[in-house]
């Protein structure tokens, strides 16, 4: 029963620094600069959250895992439809792991 | 407000992260019963937390026997990132104070990316309440089912489809990056600098939580793009 335990404290840390900023701070005439600096955030945390994460896409090999990056980035540069590259990248991993194999 | 493009554009972006997290529930859900988690304290663990890097650690702490009291306090350092993500995202919520407190459940790293970039971008850009819901709905269905299948179809999972689905998140990621690059090198160079930052630093401190990398690479980075001239001409 204890896990139970776990999960109610983990839910309630997780939980609260995702709802504070929703309930106070949504009204605050924040100074320009300040807006400026959060509407970068998006940008800022995607790139932290593709490198160096994406060098261990594949375990244990970076290269192939950053050449299916490449792949990804190719696809996005063509189609606007992200949900079209995830496939692609998938697609090319698929390939490239699995068809040595078959041939 | 609901027009029903913006729930066709909810279901697009929720299916990209759907299809994105599907991989990394179904691995959460074999590690969970590894560690010695039911299939259904699996699953709650996804529905109840809500979050991947914490779960993935707390496994790691569960099988090391670590106290629960550690456990909750690494699971809060791990997601105050979260806290930046809602103040960056709560100001563009078009929703009463409730349905936002009770949209922000459904906050992930990937659901502010891809919520920010695709479904409202720019200062003046709102983002409704009906879209986010959406987009929340599939992404933590497609969580918490993938954590039950992996807890209860472990065995048949082949291991080269599993190591060939791990890319998607960050495809996912590339797919919103490039766009926004495309839209304005700003876009580029603060998230160049954001990663160049998280890598000097994982390799530098090479203890310090993953969470606390990625608040100091958002930070930094983005005081940085404040300092960039001013994109009077440009709709970011």
């Amino acid at each position: 029963m204890s896990i139970w335990w776990l999960l109610a404290g983990m839910f309630v840390v997780t939980y609260l620094p995702r709802v504070i900023p929703f309930l106070i701070g949504r009204e605050l005439e924040l100074p320009r600069w300040v807006r400026r600096w959060l509407d970068y955030f998006p940008y800022a945390a995607l790139g932290a959250l593709i490198f160096p994460g994406i060098l261990r896409a594949v375990p244990g090999r970076p290269w192939l895992s950053l050449a299916a990056g490449g792949v990804a980035a190719g696809v996005a540069l063509l189609v606007r439809n992200p949900t079209a590259v995830v496939l692609a990248a998938i697609a090319f991993l698929l390939g490239i792991q699995n068809l040595p194999g078959l041939l | 407000m609901t027009r029903p493009g913006e729930l066709s554009r909810g279901l697009g972006a929720g299916l990209s992260v759907a299809l994105g997290y599907l991989p990394v529930a179904l691995t959460f859900g074999v590690l969970a019963g590894q560690t010695g988690l039911s299939p259904a304290e699996a699953a709650g663990m996804s529905a109840w937390v809500y979050a991947g890097a914490s779960q993935f650690l707390a496994l790691r702490m569960i099988a090391a026997a670590a106290s629960p009291l550690q456990i909750v306090l690494a699971t809060f350092i791990l997601n105050f990132r979260h806290f930046l993500m809602g103040a960056s995202l709560a100001r563009k919520l078009s929703a009463r104070r409730g349905i936002a407190a009770a949209l922000s459940y459904w906050l992930t790293d990937e659901t502010f990316v891809v919520a920010s970039i695709r479904l409202a971008s720019g200062p003046e850009a709102r983002l409704s309440a009906a879209s986010f819901l959406v987009l929340g709905l599939m992404a933590y269905a497609s969580w918490v089912g993938g954590t039950l299948a992996g807890a209860l179809l472990a065995q048949w999972i082949p291991a080269a489809v599993m190591g060939s689905l791990g890319i998607g998140l960050y495809a996912l990621f590339i797919a919103l990056l490039v766009p926004s690059i495309r839209k304005s090198w700003r876009f580029g160079l603060v998230a160049g600098a954001s990663a160049a930052i998280g890598f000097a630093v994982s390799r530098l401190a090479p203890a310090l939580s993953e969470g606390w990398i990625l608040i100091g690479a958002t930070l930094g980075a983005s005081a940085l793009g404040t300092l960039l001239p001013a994109e009077s001409e440009v709709q970011p």
